[in-house]
């Protein structure tokens, strides 16, 4: 489904991404973890063109995503995204914060797109808040709608950039078995975080960024209790 | 003193001549600073969406104009509509005209400027979430950037309009029958009561200015919405409340 080959990117001199080839099929949930710098949430943040890639390919269900041919707001509604810091628009209520896109994007009706909204509140818990400003909720209600925007475009794939960092502890769980529960359900996600827990309990494949490369990836038994290389070791031996 | 004087003339300086001629005095002066600032207003938005843009032949002519326009005096951009609008159209425009006209342009460089700061105010993640979500720049633009960007930009636009207003008193020197020109006449016809005229005026104008810049707080304060570090003044009186109370 996500075939990505041989990627590059440069900030100026700085060489963030060295050539990752990686290959996520459709329902898989993929956890990239290593040390802050590392290039994950570049990385990532590829997959939606947010960051454009000096070489190599991203291809997403069978279309290269940097081809001056490919619709890329089509595309981007395909991959939803969730970010560390919500990003939620604070000037409309939540409800409408999930119905933007659905309504203005793929023209559906107000009617219909409340009502995916309201699935989609009620799925991540805070239906009850459908009529306030992002400012008034928590950080992890404002997490948990900036989730439920992401899904209102139907996406086949979810990108989730650092989601629970920016929570406060008490509420960094609310986040995750949200996004366990979405998990289970079979939807493909691409999850950068330094949550263990979370990684081991649902992950199918762990990668482990350092230098702007994937140095190792495998299961969480793999990475976990049998990490090959030095720097996943020491990094395991910090983080856990 | 001679304050019958403004007392027998504070009609003209408020209508001019109105209902039996042409609008004159403050009348003029406000309907040409209204005029202005909303024609100055598209130009602004316009030019500032162009400033920012990616392509450098669309950014150019935006910076050019902006640049020229703040870089050269109000009054001589008046006598340039005056004296060249005819040389090159064969025809005289009306005097009116060619101030609102050089108001609009004037004006619409700085507010340009104000929409590319508002613009920039806005955190680059909502345009990032925008795009994330499969909307394309331009809804991007009109449904979540411009409407947080306008909110942040009233206080500097408001002072635009305020400036603009007083900067009305130099289509005086085209001849328009603004306040200030009233003004004038009134002082060359009496004679005798130059301070007492002159200080009205300024009165008039005090409070117009005054009144747009208390409104324009006022706006700000109820326009202004809940973001997770700025607290709306309702807020912070319960919150004063409540810690009275305890």
């Amino acid at each position: 489904m996500i075939k990505i080959e041989n990627i590059h990117k440069w900030y100026g001199d700085f060489h963030v991404l060295q050539g990752i080839s990686e290959h996520i099929n459709s329902g898989e949930v993929v956890v990239i973890c290593g040390p802050s710098g590392s290039g994950k949430s570049t990385f990532i943040r590829c997959i939606n063109r947010l960051e454009d890639i000096q070489q190599g390919k991203i291809i997403v269900e069978g279309k290269d995503i940097n081809s001056p041919e490919t619709d890329i707001n089509q595309l981007r509604a395909e991959v939803g995204m969730v970010f560390q810091q919500f990003n939620l628009y604070p000037h409309i209520t939540v409800l409408k914060n999930i119905t933007l896109a659905p309504m203005k994007a793929k023209k559906i009706p107000k009617k219909e797109a409340e009502k995916i909204a309201y699935e989609l509140l009620e799925r991540v818990g805070i239906h009850e808040q459908a009529h306030k400003y992002p400012a008034e909720l928590s950080g992890g209600q404002q997490q948990r709608v900036a989730i439920a925007r992401g899904l209102a475009m139907r996406p086949k794939v979810m990108l989730f950039d650092e989601p629970t960092s920016a929570l406060d502890p008490e509420m960094i769980n609310e986040v995750l078995n949200v996004m366990k529960d979405l998990a289970r359900e079979g939807i493909t996600m691409i999850v950068v975080t330094h949550e263990m827990g979370f990684a081991r309990e649902v992950a199918d494949r762990i990668f482990f960024m350092d230098y702007g490369k994937i140095l190792e990836g495998g299961t969480p038994e793999h990475f976990f209790k049998n990490p090959q290389h030095e720097r996943t070791k020491l990094f395991l031996k910090e983080i856990l | 003193m001679h304050w019958e004087v403004v007392q027998k003339n504070m009609v003209y300086f408020l209508l001019g001549s109105y209902p039996h001629g042409p609008l004159g005095g403050l009348g003029l002066s406000v309907l040409l600073a209204l005029g202005g600032i909303f024609l100055a207003f598209w130009i602004g938005i316009l030019f500032g969406l162009m400033r920012l843009s990616k392509r450098w032949y669309v950014r150019f002519p935006s910076i050019i104009y902006i640049e020229i326009i703040r870089g050269t005096p109000l009054l001589l951009l008046i006598f340039w509509f005056y004296f060249l609008v005819p040389v090159i159209f064969k025809k005289p425009m009306p005097e009116i005209r060619t101030t609102l006209i050089a108001f609009s342009v004037f004006t619409g460089a700085y507010v340009a400027e104000i929409v590319r700061a508002g613009i920039q105010s806005i955190p680059k993640g909502q345009m990032e979430a925008a795009r994330g979500t499969g909307l394309n720049y331009r809804q991007a633009m009109a449904y979540v950037i411009m409407p947080q960007a306008l909110r942040n930009m009233i206080p500097s636009f408001v002072n635009q309009f305020v400036s603009l207003t007083k900067d009305t008193s130099l289509a005086y020197i085209i001849g328009v029958q603004e306040l200030t020109r009233t003004a004038t006449q009134v002082n060359n016809r009496t004679m005798n009561a130059p301070a007492e005229i002159f200080f009205t005026i300024a009165v008039i104008y005090f409070i117009i200015c005054f009144g747009l810049t208390q409104t324009s707080r006022y706006l700000e304060k109820r326009l202004s919405y809940k973001t997770s570090g700025r607290m709306r003044q309702r807020d912070i009186v319960e919150l004063k409340d409540n810690s009275e109370a305890s």
